[in-house]
């Protein structure tokens, strides 16, 4: 199969970028996109030309590399998959296929479709974790953990963080990734202890990082390779009222 | 203070606040359609309910304050979020991005809010302060022997005229639409919406939308189509509705069609 490529070329946050057209053909319908993208590349390079620049790794669907705005849906036309789990199947000979980069503030363009999301480990490193003694690996099954609460926190912590709630949010907001991530640690009984103190710092991160507020339209949902559900947006919700009145009225000590 | 920083200053806040404000302003539009409702009874009703209000003397004041303060609070949330949220894209936005399940009302509110807010301005002016028509159409009318407006035919006044109906049912079109994503919604920013029972939410907010609007095209529709009608006896004898003793109109018809 044949396509057309119209894909954003930017050298670097400083200069202005532009849509460029390619044509990728002879192509396997059971490649991936990444792999149609590396069989372009190579041609680009034969010819001597700077070859498009995107990010990947794992290609396996849990790294959280890969990105791109594809046809205007983050990871391509399916549901559920991210791009590098996106065949060539799912086009049609013929297509002109428009690649970009995630657009937000807090996700700076570093080149062509590559962002910087450094903005998720800042989020991540305000309260994305859980203080435990170190040492050996505690027992299996010490804290019993119902079911469904194990099911859920399992739901939340699939989030690859790979952002695709935030370029499919009409708001560039950082919400479902938030959410997934502190909903994960605060359902469990190891979350409990910083449970007020992770939803308080991690939402002042989101917001210090200038990504948009939530209006409930639930894009992130349907665009999260992992489909993880809104409904973790509204426990963070819940959990940041909880959260600020807690800490307006409970005691503190002199220091 | 830690609570009105989280309140004013923080992304989640501003949608709390949004969210409490909505469900004040969706309680007074509701109260303001029973209110209204009570059109269909006889014109001493309406009147009477509105000569109550019109004589709670500083309890209204409080009550008008305490509403505009809502109304300003709603408004102002949705601008800081409209501008973040624009600022929050970059300076670049897409070329193309797709709508995956957003819905329509979702995506016009801030045009069915400004809309409807003009909508109220004109509300306000017309029935409030009395200064978009003239004096013929504040009637009067007695109420256990008390002179009191007659907001029954100032109501009957109003959507006779047709381009007032009109814009009434295109605001109110609008609003029942801005709470069609709105109802559901404060669920969500104070974190009462889960999964399994969104869809029941979901069917809730429709049918409570539904018959909103209904409620209210009711009566524009019973005043245009002729079935309520102008019931105080001063005006039907002004527009020629009611005999009166001293009448000489009649015999003067008879006169010359003899």
């Amino acid at each position: 199969m044949n396509v057309k490529l119209r894909v954003w070329r930017q050298k670097n946050n400083e200069t202005e970028g532009r849509f460029e057209n390619y044509e990728a053909k002879d192509l396997n319908p059971n490649m991936s996109f990444l792999e149609m993208m590396d069989v372009v590349n190579e041609d680009l390079t034969d010819s001597g030309d700077e070859p498009i620049a995107f990010a990947h790794d794992c290609r396996e669907g849990i790294c959280g590399t890969c990105s791109c705005m594809i046809d205007g849906k983050p990871h391509g036309p399916e549901h559920g998959v991210a791009t590098c789990q996106t065949y060539m199947r799912s086009f049609k000979d013929g297509d002109t296929i428009t690649v970009e980069p995630f657009r937000a503030k807090a996700f700076p363009i570093v080149k062509d479709l590559v962002t910087d999301r450094a903005s998720f480990d800042k989020i991540q490193q305000a309260g994305g974790f859980i203080t435990i003694r170190t040492g050996a690996a505690p027992d299996a099954n010490s804290i019993p953990i119902g079911k469904e609460i194990a099911d859920l926190a399992m739901d939340a912590a699939a989030c690859i963080g790979c952002g695709a709630c935030v370029a499919a949010c009409k708001n560039a907001s950082a919400m479902l990734f938030v959410s997934a991530k502190a909903g994960q640690l605060n359902l469990l009984p190891q979350g409990k202890p910083e449970k007020d103190r992770r939803v308080l710092s991690m939402v002042a991160a989101m917001d210090e990082a200038g990504f948009g507020n939530c209006t409930n339209q639930y894009e992130c949902s349907a665009a999260c390779p992992k489909l993880i559900s809104e409904e973790f947006i509204s426990k963070l919700n819940r959990d940041f009222v909880g959260a600020t009145v807690r800490s307006s009225f409970k005691a503190k000590p002199l220091v | 203070m830690n609570i009105l920083n989280a309140l004013f200053k923080t992304s989640i806040g501003k949608k709390v606040i949004m969210a409490i404000t909505g469900l004040i302003l969706v309680g007074f539009v509701f109260g303001h359609l029973v209110g209204n409702l009570q059109i269909f009874s006889a014109p001493e009703k309406i009147n009477a309910y509105a000569h109550l209000l019109q004589s709670l003397g500083p309890a209204l004041w409080a009550i008008r304050g305490f509403l505009l303060l809502t109304v300003a609070l709603h408004i102002w949330s949705a601008v800081a979020l409209v501008l973040e949220n624009k600022a929050a894209r970059g300076a670049k936005g897409y070329a193309n991005q797709q709508t995956l399940r957003a819905s329509y009302a979702s995506r016009t509110m801030r045009y069915s809010g400004v809309i409807v807010l003009a909508f109220i301005i004109y509300h306000i002016m017309h029935f409030t302060t009395k200064t978009t028509h003239g004096e013929d159409f504040y009637p009067m009318a007695m109420l256990d022997g008390h002179l009191v407006p007659d907001v029954h035919s100032m109501m009957v006044f109003g959507f006779q005229q047709v381009w007032v109906s009109v814009f009434y049912l295109v605001a109110i079109a609008l609003l029942t639409l801005h709470l069609s994503h709105g109802i559901s919604s404060m669920f969500q920013s104070i974190g009462l919406r889960s999964r399994t029972w969104a869809t029941c939410l979901n069917k809730l907010t429709i049918a409570v939308c539904i018959l909103y609007f209904l409620g209210n095209a009711a009566i524009v529709g019973s005043v245009l189509s002729g079935y309520v009608k102008i019931q105080n006896p001063n005006l039907q004898v002004a527009m020629g509705e009611l005999c009166t003793p001293d009448c000489n109109v009649c015999e003067t018809r008879i006169a010359a069609n003899n």
